[in-house]
């Protein structure tokens, strides 16, 4: 969903560093993405390079880590491990589990020069 | 541009031919290239052109309401631009910490040039999710109640709020946020119950945003303890990534679409607090099963407020009135509490100021 605003998000954090960095070109993006947040990589890797073009950061790699997804099941009363955003239980089925981990969308770090 | 939902920046409008919450610049390239992008405003920002080979461009800004700001160009390929006109938010600060100890890493080893890793740390949506804070401190302050409309297109969002206007306008100030991609059509229709609305046309865009609703704000200066309404984009995927400083978001759900679609849209139904099951009136024509739609909508938020309605017959609209009666009342009685503490704590001061 919405990729482009998303990159567009990404690049801004990204301007802000480097201008505050001073620095004369971004080599590398690294971003966490839980893989329970709605963000398609492929489209986001895409959209990145289309707003990137021009700016601080064109040409840029983009490395996109992925992050588990965890939930705490309120019928097993413990963290469980989640494939999808409010799929079941892989234990007990429940759909009664609420997402802990893996929703994340953060740029984690740059490398500038 | 975007390859999953057509999503694009830059030509977001506010109505009026109002161009209010991002700006265009148009480079031109010493090798001939031109190009635009728009970005948004904070109080100042500066950015850089490394990639014009001679860092020669011309900027070119539309400003909808004169609001003066001044450039500082630098033409080696750095500049920072300043911003004079007052904005209703501001620029956040990196959070993160800088590390300047961490090396390299990874593939990318940069050899001997002066390469290095900057901790950054921050939510990509944190720009948005700053604006929506703004926006919901003022909504606050004033005891605005305010709701975020969404569903897909045709649920019968515009419908229900004629109606849901209709029925309140004598007890209650109201205020709309209209959003499409193109046309004034809907903010027309909402005008026509004689209440203020203004449209904002995303364009490529495919949801609204805390920055456009913040403008929208102060272009309709709602009233205090008036209801806010932002009718979203028709779009049951992107709008549920994006706070918008409301106090609710309110999914709307028609019996012409499917059961299943809280299970195949559930980031919407779960970002939702309340779910309208709409055009209620069809159900006796419609091989719709509502139970069956309810359960769906509980399991992706087993939190959910559902009420059924028809826009169109009116029924079932007075639950949903009250609670949002029930809901501008909470508003204004914190309001009314915080300005009680403020008027004690001014009191305080000066009795205090009158022993000195």
């Amino acid at each position: 969903m919405h990729e482009m605003s998303l990159a567009e998000g990404v690049l801004q954090l990204v301007e802000d560093t480097a201008r505050r960095e001073s620095a004369n070109r971004v080599k590398l993006v690294v971003l966490e993405i839980g893989r329970l947040s709605s963000v398609e990589p492929e489209a986001l890797k895409f959209c990145f390079e289309a707003v990137t073009h021009g700016s601080i950061a064109q040409g840029a790699a983009l490395e996109i880590l992925a992050t588990p997804g965890a939930g705490w099941c309120m019928q097993c009363a413990e963290t469980v491990p989640m494939t999808e955003l409010y799929g079941a239980c892989p234990k007990c089925g429940s759909h009664q589990v609420q997402p802990t981990g893996g929703t994340e969308m953060r740029v984690k770090e740059i490398e500038i020069e | 541009m975007c390859t999953v939902c057509g999503c694009g920046a830059g030509e977001t409008k506010i109505e009026g031919g109002v161009l209010e919450n991002a700006h265009e610049h148009t480079h031109v390239h010493e090798d001939g290239t031109v190009h635009t992008h728009a970005h948004d405003h904070g109080n100042d920002h500066d950015h850089s052109h490394d990639d014009a080979p001679l860092g020669v461009h011309s900027h070119t800004h539309h400003h909808s309401d004169g609001s003066e700001h001044s450039h500082a160009h630098v033409h080696d390929g750095d500049h920072a631009h300043s911003h004079g006109e007052e904005h209703h938010h501001h620029e956040h600060g990196i959070a993160g910490d800088l590390d300047y100890g961490t090396g390299p890493a990874r593939a990318h080893v940069p050899g001997m040039s002066q390469a290095r890793m900057v901790q950054i740390e921050q939510d990509i949506l944190s720009k948005n999710n700053t604006y929506a804070a703004a926006n919901r401190a003022a909504f606050d302050d004033r005891g605005i109640f305010a709701l975020n409309l969404v569903s897909s297109p045709g649920s019968g969002k515009t419908t229900l709020l004629v109606k849901t206007i209709e029925l309140l306008k004598d007890k209650i100030a109201i205020s709309v946020v209209e959003g499409d991609q193109q046309t004034s059509n809907d903010a027309e229709r909402i005008r026509a119950t004689g209440v203020p609305a203004l449209q904002i046309n995303t364009g490529k865009g495919c949801h609204l945003d805390g920055h456009m609703v913040g403008h929208a704000m102060e272009r309709l200066q709602p009233k205090d303890d008036s209801l806010f309404l932002i009718e979203n984009v028709g779009n049951l995927v992107c709008p549920a990534a994006f706070d918008l400083g409301e106090h609710h978001k309110v999914a709307i759900l028609s019996v012409t679409e499917g059961e299943d679609k809280p299970l195949k849209y559930p980031d919407m139904f779960a970002a939702a607090d309340v779910m309208l099951l709409n055009k209620c009136d069809l159900l006796p024509y419609l091989e719709f099963d509502a139970d069956l739609a309810e359960a769906n909508a509980r399991r992706v938020n087993p939190h959910l407020t559902i009420f059924r309605v028809s826009a169109t017959s009116g029924d079932g609209l007075s639950a949903w009135l009250d609670w949002i009666q029930s809901g501008l009342e909470a508003q204004r009685s914190k309001r009314s509490e915080s300005v009680d503490a403020l008027k004690r704590r001014v009191a305080e001061l000066e009795r205090q100021l009158a022993a000195k």
